[in-house]
């Protein structure tokens, strides 16, 4: 390997993460300026956090999104898992291609062509069956379940590709029941995967403006859509303050999973040693 | 009787995301399909049945190819969907350019180090997309970070208009989707062993050639990957040309949310919708088969 092309790959590297961390860290820098001209620097000042903290309209909203994206993330991380599991583990089923090609077509179908789709079958079913009653919580939450679970499915399907099926098989032999076998060897060995799935599908939720906006109602303003409508007008102090918070708590709760699953992932090879060391 | 239960448990088990997928994702396509044929009428909602009983016997069935016609003459359309595709197009590209060094450089970095630039690499995503897409506007603009820093520093006397141009909407897309390039390529870069480069070399074979002959074959799947994945959701990007894009820089996913909400015509946004989709068929089916084959390998 030259020196000459490490140069290169490091000095690509180094502007590759100031390119993806400037952004972030100027609306850090301007969330904490004084003056209202945003890219005027006026001094430290903390005022526009205190202004977020009595916007009504964008709390509100947090609040609506919060309760969408823990619902979806539920209900995404169900549907997710058993589809991860259908794929993963069934062999040759009738109606895995239609199955696969559901659960992959979502990860790149453009926001617009499924927020308009499914806005339509609200509609659709509106009138003909009269559910569901026009648009709202529910409406957004369905819609959120249905791009999010074909996430949380592709990281259980190559989690659960990669799990080794003989100790299931070995409690299978020693009499438990599938059932009991999925509780007690498959769950606690893909919890990991599981949580990892939660967390997307919620961010997925929480960060969706497009699909939102086509089924949301009067009175249903997700988080998003506010700071849409906000930033249409142009850079606002205290959205810079918003996108301040979030990074924080992103980065806090990033730090802690990846320091958890390495603790798991330390943990699990010493227990594997322990037990070659045992049966040697 | 253990092995019926077993096939019904694995039947249920397919199924209820199955059927979930089938009433909420595919069902829907067939709609707007439908919508996409049917005329436009005031009121709520704001398209035509597409059968109505003219007596009791006699079923009329109107199906309304002029959205679609609509959508061929009008040059804003065509045009919108060329500019999609190119500025998809060259975005991936650009992506492909940055991320493949970037990802090489994770892939080949000291194991302690390789988690770290992985999690710096997903952090982004893990941020508001919205947020990190309006925190360009804040640089770009005349009085932004870039244009007070130049005008400063003396480079420039007066500000280089860059927001409201196809330049911030290239920078947009490119910065968002980085992180949806650099993972499949770093997977499949990992993957790639090294004496096969050092055996080229030892045989004389020059770097760059080597990169084409051997690197470039070897993670071919990642770089397809991670192009369509970059590819397919610029093609209908919205929120990017919306925000950083100018009123000229049409893109047909912001044509289509035009069409929608602001002139409210339900049919020629589902007709947006569907030419869309012919476009995208190809791409996405390429893509489901490098997907499939992954999930196999593993």
């Amino acid at each position: 390997m030259g020196g000459r092309r490490s140069v290169f790959v490091v000095s690509m590297m180094a502007f590759g993460f100031a390119f993806l961390y400037v952004p972030i860290l100027s609306m850090i820098v301007y969330s904490f300026n004084e003056s209202r001209l945003v890219t005027v620097w006026g001094g430290f000042s903390t005022r526009w956090y205190a202004a977020l903290l009595h916007n009504e309209q964008l709390l509100g909203a947090a609040q609506l999104s919060l309760k969408i994206a823990a619902i979806n993330a539920t209900g995404a991380t169900l549907l997710g898992t058993l589809a991860g599991l259908a794929l993963a583990r069934f062999g040759r089923f009738r109606g895995r291609a239609l199955l696969t090609g559901m659960v992959t077509a979502p990860l790149v179908m453009p926001e617009v062509i499924t927020g308009l789709s499914l806005l339509l079958l609200f509609v659709a079913l509106e009138q003909v069956i009269g559910w569901p009653a026009g648009r709202g919580i529910t409406t957004i939450t369905i819609a959120h379940v249905t791009f999010s679970m074909a996430y949380v499915a592709v990281v259980m399907q190559s989690r659960l590709a990669t799990l080794d099926e003989s100790l299931e098989e070995a409690a299978m032999d020693l009499g438990a029941r599938p059932l009991k076998v999925f509780f007690v060897i498959t769950l606690p060995i893909v919890l990991p995967a599981i949580l990892a799935g939660w967390l997307l599908a919620f961010t997925l939720s929480w960060d969706d403006l497009v699909i939102s906006s086509f089924v949301s109602g009067p009175g249903s303003s997700t988080l998003p859509i506010v700071v849409f409508s906000k930033v249409r007008l142009g850079v606002s102090p205290e959205i810079n303050a918003l996108a301040t918070i979030l990074v924080l708590i992103v980065t806090i709760g990033i730090v802690t999973a990846g320091m958890y699953m390495q603790r798991q992932e330390r943990r699990r090879e010493r227990d594997v040693q322990q037990a070659v060391a045992a049966r040697g | 009787m253990k092995r019926f239960r077993l096939r019904a448990g694995r039947a249920a088990v397919s199924a209820v995301p199955a059927l979930w997928l089938l009433l909420f994702f595919a069902v829907p396509f067939l709609i707007v399909l439908k919508i996409s044929v049917s005329g436009m009428r005031l009121g709520m909602p704001p398209y035509e049945p597409l059968f109505t009983w003219a007596t009791s016997l006699v079923l009329d069935l109107r199906i309304h190819l002029d959205n679609y016609a609509f959508l061929w003459q009008d040059p804003l359309y065509r045009n919108a969907y060329l500019n999609s595709l190119r500025v998809a197009a060259v975005s991936t590209l650009l992506c492909l350019l940055f991320g493949y060094p970037l990802a090489w450089g994770i892939a080949r970095a000291n194991p302690a180090w390789r988690n770290l630039l992985l999690l710096l690499i997903m952090l982004p995503f893990w941020t508001s997309f919205l947020l990190r897409v309006y925190a360009w506007i804040g640089i770009l603009k005349n009085n932004g970070l870039i244009n007070n820093t130049l005008l400063a520093l003396g480079v420039i006397d007066e500000p280089i208009v860059m927001l409201q141009t196809d330049f911030a909407v290239y920078l947009g897309i490119v910065y968002s989707y980085l992180p949806f390039m650099v993972l499949p390529l770093y997977a499949a870069i990992e993957k790639l062993d090294m004496t096969l480069l050092e055996a080229a070399a030892d045989l004389g074979c020059r770097p760059f050639r080597a990169f084409l002959t051997i690197t470039v074959p070897l993670t071919w799947s990642g770089i397809v990957a991670g192009s369509l994945l970059v590819f397919i959701p610029a093609v209908g990007e919205f929120v990017i040309p919306a925000l950083l894009g100018g009123p000229d820089s049409l893109m047909i996913g912001r044509v289509l949310w035009e069409e929608f909400f602001n002139n409210r015509d339900w049919p020629v946004a589902s007709a947006v919708a569907i030419a869309m989709l012919v476009l995208l068929v190809v791409p996405i089916m390429v893509f489901q088969h490098v997907q499939g084959r992954e999930g196999a390998v593993r």
